[in-house]
């Protein structure tokens, strides 16, 4: 069952700043993904893979095509659709972790996690237990769990981001490399959790630099170059030089 | 769910005249009517806010920030003609025409206003308790208990330290002023709050304590916000959408992340990029 | 009285426009003989001229039709200084007529210096009666006290007021307070109650007990003790509150809602006296004060607090504050407060004897209450 269906996304950026400059970041890209299903997205530095993780969470405004989002009752299109429908659907439905933890100043590593969860209506207990647990499993050391993210290393606070992203256990998550800082070690909790704590049924779109981590995910790869799709197919498909990014 | 949708809002400070509102703006680069003299502090402004949610409101100083965020707490400016029709939930008419005694009602119920200048909103010689029970006594509280219980629940809401309740206003230091200010706001309920500037004169680390206090108890308590700002990193704290303002128009909104990231107007990009 | 004094009517003032009848004003000394002899000639009945006369009676309708709102008026500089009653004396002398009968009490005390001028100024400029008697007297012009016996609705009585507006003690702006007013915004008075609860677990305010009249202003009933202030509340008598240095007169009109602010938890209490009576009378339902008995005559205003400063030779005993009424009591011990009205049982402050049957009144706070009230007719 098709969980989203992209047609024709475009975004073109206007630089007023820069005499009117346009830059594209994407054009003409077509493609539908699976529900359940785990979507690479690879290509070179500036070819559009945040630009299109962005879109999808409507970041970014697309200026050409749609994003049909199949819901269970209902279709979304989420490149034209109003704001509060993307304010409802960012609350459950589809989860965004970028590269960068967005901080929020004074608020522990275990309530950044735990955040999402009690705005879901989780009592704050469970929330907070459910949030060590994800923690834990991404190793991030324990006596930092009470502290805040901001004094973190780049891998800490990267985890305690994909932490947050997971917890909730959207329907759609977006991750744009979200384990870029870890180490191997790390890396792989990291992957290991993706693989066991998501819902069979959640849908996954990540940009990876890393091969392996690819290899192990994902079912599909789909290839950016300059903004447009260059191709998509599965993962056993590809050789190990596409992927190197 | 609509809390508050309002349409054509505008303040003008000075006498107006028909060319007012052509004569002004971010295309004519002024809010100075070059006709009359009159200050077009906001016009032409539509917004709405849902139930629960977080508008931001950003643009340089004198952008009109606070003449829509007062018109939106019902404070009634005497030096203002102001314009535009505000409807608030259910109640039928616009909320800009009701009678002295339903907006003193509705601001010490539904909508509260926390001031960008403290001053005007606290009584410096009251105890921090007091001032927060003045609007549970305006209201029409008459338990001493209930009253005392709800301001000590405020005060740790808020993070204003309990054994400071008894003492006077003056005695607290900017943060624990503002503080007072939010917990005064948060007394009885409502269901929109207006935030101006909620950071001004705190220090930095004050500061970061202060919106997270604010964030954390607007989400319990799923009440709506306005929060005013000229600083980027508050609005992009707090608020689902945002308004971006100049010279008293809205040039901009949207999601405030896809305000931040993809700026469409010129002076938005201006404004973001000034900042980064 | 002579017939200088010219008698309050259309025809005094329809040939003499200014209200008087003219003083020869060649010398000082020509002026003066004139204001001798009996003194009287070349002032008005009443002292006042009657336009001053009509505009306090106007403001006096006013502040009736508009129960405990202030209403301004032409204050009149007065033969005394102002702070000494002068709104008083312009009300009173306003109403008065010869055949009135007139009460002046300061503090309880007909005797007083300032009490027995104001009556010598009514005696001799409006020719009426005075009596010590509160139940005889038509009006009765008094500072910080309600006299002990029940007012009837024969009567007026005019308490001198120092400050009208009890918002004043919260906010120094009177432009801010009367939009208050206005408004019936009277949050930040019940701050500054919560706040005296803070202070001193309840609500301590000795005198001028702020009050809400008929459910809209809040007013001062003056300084009065607590104990006096719920006599306002659906009273039988007119009261009429004047100020002379601050030119506004307000007003309780019979049969009107007088209610104390106070909270649900934290009632509004009068003073309680447990285990005194007076040295005097012996009445224990009256409002006491204490007397320090080899104080001689100076000691009046029972604020005698220096236990610093005792001495064993100063016992500290305790008398009615109404001296009129303590006479009375004195010569029939358990006269009731309402024993010249033909109905008794009248509420009239705190545990009127005859009301005492069993049935406890609600407005009293229990563990004082009872031993209040022992007695019964
Ligand atoms: N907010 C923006 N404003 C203007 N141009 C942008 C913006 N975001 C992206 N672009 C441009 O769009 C193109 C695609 O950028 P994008 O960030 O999507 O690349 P990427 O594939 O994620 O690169 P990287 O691997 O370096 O993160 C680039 O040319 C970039 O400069
Ligand atoms: N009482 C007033 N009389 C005249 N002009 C006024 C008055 N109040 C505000 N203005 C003018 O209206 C315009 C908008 O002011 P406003 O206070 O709404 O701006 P702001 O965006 O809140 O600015 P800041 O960030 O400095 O608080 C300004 O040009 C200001 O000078
Ligand atoms: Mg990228
Ligand atoms: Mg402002
Ligand atoms: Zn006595």
């Amino acid at each position: 069952m098709t969980a989203i269906a992209v047609d024709g996304l475009g975004k073109t950026f206007d630089m007023h700043v820069l005499d009117d400059h346009e830059v594209v970041g994407l054009a003409d890209v077509s493609f539908d993904v699976r529900e359940g299903e785990f979507l690479a997205v690879v290509g070179e530095s500036g070819s559009g893979k945040s630009s299109l993780l962005k879109c999808l969470y409507r970041t970014y405004e697309p200026t050409a095509g749609a994003i049909h989002y199949y819901g269970d009752d209902r279709i979304v299109n989420l490149a034209t659709c109003d704001d509060r429908t993307v304010i409802a659907m960012r609350d459950g439905t589809i989860g965004y972790a970028s590269q960068f933890l967005e901080e929020i100043p004074r608020v522990p590593a275990v309530d950044v996690v735990a955040r999402p969860l009690i705005e879901d209506g989780c009592d704050t207990k469970t929330a907070r237990a459910q949030a060590r647990a994800l923690l834990s499993r991404l190793d991030v050391p324990e006596q930092l769990w009470d502290a805040y993210p901001a004094t973190f290393s780049g891998g800490e606070r990267q985890r305690v981001n994909l932490a947050q992203a997971l917890a909730p256990n959207p329907d759609v998550l977006l991750l744009d490399e979200p384990t870029s800082a870890l180490d191997p070690g790390t890396r792989r909790a990291a992957i290991d959790l993706l693989e066991t704590y998501l819902d069979e049924s959640t849908t996954v779109i990540g940009v990876f630099h890393d091969t392996d981590v690819v290899r192990t995910v994902a079912d599909r790869i789909l290839v950016l170059a300059d903004g447009r799709l260059e191709r998509i197919a599965p993962v056993e498909a590809l050789d190990r030089e596409v992927l190197v990014g | 769910m609509t809390l508050l949708e309002a349409e054509g809002l505008r303040t003008v400070y000075g006498e107006g005249c028909s060319a007012c509102l052509d004569a002004t703006g971010p295309a004519e680069g002024t809010n100075q009517c070059p006709h009359c003299g009159s200050v077009v502090a906001c016009a032409e402004a539509d917004l709405s806010v849902a139930a629960g949610e977080v508008l931001g409101i950003v643009g340089e100083s004198g952008s009109g920030k606070s003449s829509l965020a007062e018109l939106l707490a019902l404070e009634h400016n005497p030096d203002a003609t102001t314009g535009g029709t505000v409807s608030y939930g259910d109640r039928p008419g616009n909320l800009l025409d009701v009678d002295y005694q339903t907006r003193h009602d509705l601001r010490t119920g539904e909508i509260a206003l926390v001031h960008q200048h403290i001053r005007d909103g606290l009584t410096l010689d009251f105890t921090g308790g007091g001032n927060v029970a003045e609007k549970l006594l305006s209201a029409g509280w008459r338990s001493y208990a209930d009253v005392r219980e709800r301001v000590e629940e405020l005060f740790a809401e808020t993070e204003i330290p309990l054994d400071r309740m008894d003492d006077p206003t003056h005695t607290y230091s900017g943060g624990m002023q503002r503080r007072v200010q939010i917990a005064r706001a948060l007394a009885t309920d409502p269901d929109l709050i207006v935030l101006d500037e909620p950071t001004t004169g705190l220090d930095v680390s004050i500061q970061a304590r202060v919106l997270d206090t604010f964030r954390r108890v607007q989400r319990e308590e799923g009440v709506a916000a306005i929060v005013v700002s000229h600083d980027l990193g508050v609005v992009r704290l707090l608020a689902d959408r945002t308004l971006v303002m100049r010279h008293g128009r809205v040039v901009e909104s949207g999601l405030t992340d896809r305000i931040m990231e993809d700026p469409h107007h010129n002076y938005t990009q201006t404004l973001i990029n000034s900042v980064l | 009285m002579t017939e200088d004094i010219t008698e309050a009517g259309p025809a005094a003032v329809e040939d003499d426009r200014d209200g008087g009848t003219p003083v020869p004003t060649d010398s000082v000394s020509v002026a003066l003989d004139t204001v001798q002899g009996d003194g009287l000639a070349g002032y008005n009945y009443a002292y006042l001229d009657e336009h001053t006369k009509r505009e306090v009676r106007r403001a006096m309708l006013k502040a009736v039709a508009i129960p405990g709102h202030q209403v301004p008026y032409a204050s009149r500089p007065m033969p005394l200084a102002r702070g000494w009653g002068t709104g008083g004396i312009q009300a009173s002398l306003s109403i008065l007529g010869p055949d009135d009968r007139f009460k002046v009490i300061d503090q309880g005390a007909d005797e007083s210096v300032n009490a027995a001028n104001i009556r010598r100024l009514a005696e001799r400029t409006a020719a009426v009666e005075t009596t010590t008697d509160s139940t005889a007297a038509d009006v009765i012009q008094t500072r910080h006290r309600i006299p002990e016996e029940v007012l009837t609705d024969d009567q007026i009585l005019v308490l001198q007021v120092p400050i009208t507006d009890p918002l004043r003690k919260i906010d120094g702006s009177d432009a801010a307070n009367r939009r208050r007013h206005a408004h019936a915004n009277y949050g930040k008075m019940w701050v500054h109650l919560y706040e005296n609860v803070v202070e001193y677990g309840e609500i301590n305010i000795a005198a001028a007990y702020p009050v809400m009249v008929a459910g809209r202003y809040l007013m001062s009933p003056s300084p009065i003790p607590r104990w006096d202030t719920e006599k306002l509340d659906d009273a039988d008598h007119l009261s009429i509150l004047a100020a002379g240095r601050e030119a506004r007169i307000y007003a309780v009109p019979p049969h009107t809602d007088v209610d104390p602010l106070a909270f649900e938890d934290r009632e509004f209490t009068v003073e309680r006296f447990p285990d005194q009576a007076c040295h005097a009378c012996g009445s224990s339902d009256t409002f006491l004060v204490e007397v320090s008995e080899t104080a001689g005559p100076e000691a009046d205003d029972g604020t005698d607090d220096e236990s610093g400063t005792d001495d064993a030779a100063f016992e500290t005993r305790y008398a009615c504050n109404d001296t009129s009424f303590c006479a009375k009591r004195r010569e029939t011990p358990d006269l009731p407060k309402d024993h010249h009205l033909d109905r008794s049982g009248v509420d009239w402050g705190p545990a009127t004897p005859d009301h005492g049957d069993g049935e406890p009144r609600d407005d009293l706070d229990s563990e004082a209450g009872a031993s209040q009230r022992g007695d019964s007719t």
